[in-house]
């Protein structure tokens, strides 16, 4: 429902130099991460940004390769917005907001091939390891898919490969061994509210933008996938201000990756 | 077969470590997670509130509905699709049914308490660690209850009545264990949910419930100080 | 053992035992079983002489007739407005209450209240199905232009109007803000940003405090360390007056 009563006083406050929450422009609300909080995964995170708090699990298994590609293995990205954490989302099939949230967390990972695939295979055209990344918000205020692709990253990073004993995989023991992470990928997204930009937006915000940009970075600045939402359009001056506002932003983001 | 010393060590009518906490989702009216040992289940408490699709409205009071799912990555072996399942949709209706008892939902007509249950990690007792969180949640939302619901499972383990099996013991022998999980009113010792799978005599199964019977006061008290801690930390 | 079990203004949850015997008498949030008083709801215990009330901590709105409330628009029918107010329900407001002014039929209703317009009215009725009607012909009752609505609980209400309007009246004084607060569980604020953004935090604060003596004049403190300023609290005639704010404030 469009909220332009919210949307005028966040744009007055906004003249002023003041987020409703008192957060400068480029700030991110307080992260913390923890990994490998899940015993039943074999990589986790949890991130808590503001009273955004979300979960990402990993889980591997063993498949036949596609036919198109039977010396790699398989990447998927999952993103549900469980009603459990915001009173907007319904349970049913996915709605399409998550679903542009799980493909453009998987199009960062996928597009930077962040998995070495190649690395993935046992067998060629017979079996290869399935990585299915899942993110589960616990608590939606904003801000999901940059917080979703931050744990995904984090939980891949912690993840490691499952024993398998005679072709089988037991899952209650891990190796030691890390998966094929060689690129850590961050997205940012940037909202545009009137001529303000904005890095981690709360939900109230989200719901009141303009139009949003996602830019998904690597550790040596490229970028390598982007994403553009919203109903208005962005202008060019816009978007050098965004791409240099989520640069830096993604930055600071990757030192809690340490 | 034998089954004399738990994998775990416990007692044979000891429950695992129990621990919850109620709040913990700020979106939400009420909310809370609780953990028995490895599994831990999160709740969230939505309503009263407007009940749609229309025709499900009951004029006369509120309606309950309850929401049981499983993260993907929370099951203890390979990874469970996302979404409804036949088993996750049986899990909401006795989860419903096991609360709705203690409920006073008529100052509420054509409006609906939605609960939605998420387990992050499972280790045998989700459903029971759901209606555990839930119980807490719906307090948490200040709803009309006239008692909390706790819930555990009880069985048997080889030749051994156990209290709280854990997945290593629902495993045990082939699969060959019964598992119980109940739901009480520990007021009245009323009972609000009864399942059972596996295979034993009625003696056996009389013995089952009254160890299950006194294991309410103990699993009441967690869920009631988890409310009452929210309150008292400042 | 007869007798009280729990100690007056304790948080007490759903199924607790407060009293046995028959010396007393359940009133709301609690009930009688066979010789015991038990809590139906989390709140704070309240013993009035010989019946026990509980404060509830936590619940959706009940709409209540003569509830001074904040609505907002979100149709605009026929012959009236349908409002949301915080409540599983909605509530109308018909041509004929919304002004003393006379507005006639077929006349364009959104220049008098627009689509998601806030307005401050009155509960006059609500049947036992929750059809409920307001009115905006009284004194206070007015649309609300400007500024900003946030939510909280209903049951914080008495808290945050405090004894005789005290607690609002402190906040508005150190912020220069306008604050109404509507039963429901509305807010509306208008102020400068940096001063609204502080009376948010100052209510939430009050919300998460609730429960705790001693409210007022820690908030008075908080209020003074933000601001700088030395901050009075004065009990004056608010324009809304609960009758469940005495039990809240006794304890200040």
């Amino acid at each position: 429902m469009a909220n332009t009563q919210l949307k005028e006083h966040i744009s007055n406050a906004l003249k002023k130099g003041y987020r409703l929450d008192g957060r400068k422009m480029d700030e991110f609300r307080p992260i913390t991460l923890k990994v490998d909080c899940i015993r039943t995964a074999e990589g986790s995170a949890r991130v808590q940004c503001g009273e955004t708090e979300l979960i990402v699990g990993v889980k591997l298994a063993l498949e036949k390769p596609f036919p198109d590609t039977p010396d790699e293995g398989i990447l998927m990205v999952g993103a549900e917005l469980l009603p459990l954490s915001n009173p907007a989302f319904e349970s049913g099939p996915p709605s399409i907001e998550s679903i542009e949230t799980a493909r453009v967390i998987d199009r960062g990972i996928r597009e930077s091939h962040a998995i070495d695939t190649r690395a993935l295979c046992i067998e060629k055209g017979q079996k290869v390891w399935t990585i299915n990344v899942d993110v589960c918000p616990l608590n939606h205020d904003g801000n999901l898919i940059d917080l979703g692709g931050f744990a995904a990253i984090a939980a891949l990073k912690s993840a490691k490969f499952p024993i398998v004993k005679d072709g089988v995989v037991d899952y209650k023991e891990h190796e030691s061994k890390a998966l094929p992470l060689v690129e850590c990928p961050i997205p940012i997204t940037v909202i545009k509210i009137g001529e303000n930009l904005l890095i981690d937006p709360t939900e109230d915000e989200e719901s009141v933008l303009d139009a949003r940009l996602t830019i998904t970075f690597l550790e040596n600045g490229d970028v390598c996938s982007m994403q553009k939402g919203g109903d208005e359009p962005i202008t060019t001056e816009d978007f050098d201000k965004i791409l240099e506002l989520a640069g830096k932003a993604s930055q600071e983001l990757r030192k809690k990756l340490r | 077969m034998n089954y004399t010393k738990r994998f775990d060590g416990r007692k044979f009518d000891e429950l695992r470590p129990i621990e919850a906490k109620a709040g913990v989702i700020k979106k939400a009216d009420g909310s809370a997670y609780f953990r028995i040992g490895k599994t831990t289940a999160y709740a969230a408490v939505y309503g009263p509130r407007e009940l749609y699709p229309k025709f499900m409205q009951d004029p006369k009071q509120g309606l309950l509905r309850c929401n049981y799912n499983m993260m993907p990555f929370s099951g203890a072996g390979e990874r469970v699709r996302p979404g409804p399942s036949r088993r996750s949709k049986e899990i909401s209706m006795i989860t419903e049914r096991a609360l709705r008892p203690v409920l006073d939902l008529k100052d509420f007509p054509n409006a609906v308490v939605d609960v939605f249950i998420e387990l992050t990690e499972t280790d045998a007792g989700s459903r029971c660690a759901g209606i555990c969180a839930a119980s807490i949640a719906l307090a948490d939302a200040g709803i009309i209850m006239k008692d909390m619901v706790v819930a555990y499972s009880v069985g048997k383990v080889g030749d051994q009545v156990v209290v709280d099996l854990d997945g290593d013991e629902e495993h045990f022998d082939h699969n060959s264990s019964v598992d119980i999980p109940l739901a009480f009113i520990p007021s009245t010792g009323e009972i609000t949910l009864l399942q059972m799978d596996g295979r034993i005599s009625p003696a056996d199964l009389r013995k089952c419930l009254a160890m299950a019977k006194e294991q309410a006061p103990a699993v009441l008290q967690v869920l009631q100080k988890a409310l009452k801690d929210k309150y008292t930390m400042e | 053992m007869t007798g009280l079990i729990v100690q007056d203004k304790t948080v007490v949850v759903p199924g607790e035992v407060i009293a046995e015997g028959i010396d007393y008498l359940p009133s709301y949030g609690s009930y009688r079983e066979q010789d015991k008083i038990m809590a139906s709801q989390l709140g704070l215990l309240n013993i009035d002489g010989k019946v026990l009330k509980i404060i509830p901590l936590a619940g959706r709105y009940l709409p209540r007739r003569n509830d001074v409330i904040i609505a907002k628009v979100v149709d605009i029918l026929m012959t009236g407005w349908r409002l949301e107010i915080n409540s599983p329900y909605t509530a109308v407001l018909n041509l004929k209450d919304a002004s003393f002014d006379y507005i006639a039929r077929g006349a364009d209703l959104s220049k008098y209240f627009n689509l998601e317009d806030y307005m401050v009215t009155k509960i006059v009725n609500v049947t036992s199905q929750n059809i409920i009607d307001v009115s905006c012909k009284g004194p206070g009752l007015r649309g609300l232009r400007g500024g900003r609505v946030i939510r909280v609980s209903s049951c914080k209400v008495p808290r945050i109007i405090g004894k005789k309007g005290s607690m609002v009246s402190m906040i508005k004084r150190a912020t220069g803000c306008q604050i109404t607060v509507g039963q429901n569980g509305f807010v509306w604020i208008n102020g400068e940003p940096d001063k609204e953004i502080l009376v948010v935090e100052v209510i939430n604060k009050v919300q998460r405090e609730a429960h705790i003596q001693g409210l007022t004049e820690r908030i008075q403190k908080f209020l003074e360390e933000k601001t700088g300023n030395k901050i009075e609290i004065i009990e004056e005639k608010d324009e809304y007056e609960s009758s469940e704010q005495s039990e809240y404030s006794q304890e200040n």
